[in-house]
């Protein structure tokens, strides 16, 4: 086939037109990495992400309260953001932990173990583990619950149609529907304090620093020398969601 | 010929109803989906935003040492140097925008020490414990000592 010029010029323009469209199109993705809402703020330079250190944690249920405080979680006693678990693992008996956790901790917890029955005993926090392959992302069918670009997983109240899809997707129970609402509500790792330079509710009243906040894109948070100096478990690491909250010294029986 | 054109017409026809479907649509969409939405990911950029609007109900320890320095610095040294202000005072967001608008309750010392402090077997061994029957009698732990560096001076 012969091409003359005239076809030449025809054809070339016509594939430079719907280059620069797409170019055009493609343009607002590529501005999107620098523009910012909150001043000072940059979206691409944090990857959000905490440690929780189990030898730490006195169960003072100060995270809970703090956590219904800031967030304004309906106060029963079945909607959490976050709450603490008591492990407690009879004698000989190390597969099968007895889990309690009255209010999820709001109240901390009443002695109900016996020092000298041979029991070990631990308090377990819990949270969203803001994965970085959500289960629960991946189920919501209208785009309400997202990965945000610096790794917080977000509910978008407007787009949530009450669903439950993700109650029940995720592995770790981090999800409830809010009753005043009927969308779905979970831990946003503070999202309206660590954008302005704060740290979550639960890391700021822990007396013990039991847990703490980290940016796993700042080469000089405590965090990777935190992660680097324990003995580091997730929760469900067999499922791949790619947690991250990570537990120091966490027991193998805990769920 | 006049044969041939009839049967190119109805697929024209098939051609428009689907252009006319498929222009529809683009119009349709377009209306529906906001300019935000697929900014980052599929979602709606701007539930970010919303997400930052919630006010604070802690104001966060730097906030508290802007004023109370005395008080900061009292704790240097001591057992609860690092123990953040809200963590007994409670959230005083309101009280560090504006001292007047709301006046934070000084915690009871016969209660916010046991919150962490009471005996328990699932607390790390190493974590001060104290039962206030047998260590004070139940008097409150302010009777001896600060609660803002609680260890005792010698002598």
């Amino acid at each position: 086939m012969v091409t003359d010029r005239r076809e030449f010029l025809i054809g070339g323009g016509r594939v430079l037109l719907i280059a620069s469209a797409a170019a055009s199109g493609a343009l607002k993705y590529v501005l999107a990495g620098a523009a910012e809402q909150a001043p000072g703020y940059v979206l691409d330079d944090h990857w959000w992400a905490m440690t929780i250190d189990i030898d730490r944690c006195i169960g003072c249920g100060n995270c809970v309260r703090a956590c219904k405080a800031e967030n304004d979680v309906p106060r029963e006693p079945f909607f959490f953001r976050t709450w603490v678990e008591r492990y407690h693992l009879p004698e000989g008996d190390v597969d099968r932990p007895v889990v309690d956790s009255p209010d999820g901790g709001f109240d901390g917890f009443k002695e109900l173990y016996r020092p000298g029955d041979g029991s070990k005993n631990f308090y377990v926090p819990k949270l969203c583990n803001h994965c970085a392959h959500s289960p629960c992302v991946q189920v919501c069918p209208v785009g309400a619950t997202f990965d945000s670009p610096d790794g917080v997983v977000l509910v978008d109240k407007t787009y949530c149609l009450g669903c439950r899809y993700c109650v029940q997707a995720c592995p770790y129970g981090c999800r409830f529907i809010d009753p005043r609402t009927r969308t779905v509500d979970k831990c946003t790792f503070c999202y309206h304090r660590i954008t302005k330079g704060l740290t979550t509710a639960c890391c700021e009243v822990c007396p013990t620093d039991a847990r703490v906040l980290g940016d796993l894109k700042n080469p000089s948070d405590r965090i990777h020398a935190f992660l680097r100096e324990h003995t580091i478990h997730v929760l469900k690491p067999q499922m791949a969601t790619g947690a991250k909250v990570y537990y120091a010294d966490l027991d193998g029986s805990v769920r | 010929m006049a044969h041939d054109f009839r049967d190119f017409e109805h697929l024209l026809r098939l051609v428009a109803i689907f252009v006319v479907g498929f222009a529809l649509f683009i119009v349709v969409r377009a209306m529906l989906v906001p300019d935000d939405f697929g900014v980052y990911g599929h979602f709606r950029a701007g539930a970010l935003d919303d997400n930052r609007q919630r006010p604070l109900a802690h104001a966060g320890a730097a906030a508290c040492s802007d004023c109370h320095d005395d008080v900061v610095n009292s704790r240097a040294g001591g057992g609860h140097e690092k123990v953040r202000c809200e963590a007994c005072h409670g959230p005083l967001a309101a009280h560090a925008d504006d001292p007047s608008a709301q006046a934070p309750e000084l915690p009871n010392p016969g209660t916010v020490c046991l919150k962490c402090h009471l005996p328990a077997m699932a607390k790390p061994a190493t974590f001060p414990q104290v039962d206030p029957t047998e260590h004070a009698d139940n008097e409150p732990c302010d009777t001896c000592h600060l609660p803002h560096s609680p260890r005792l001076e010698e002598g």
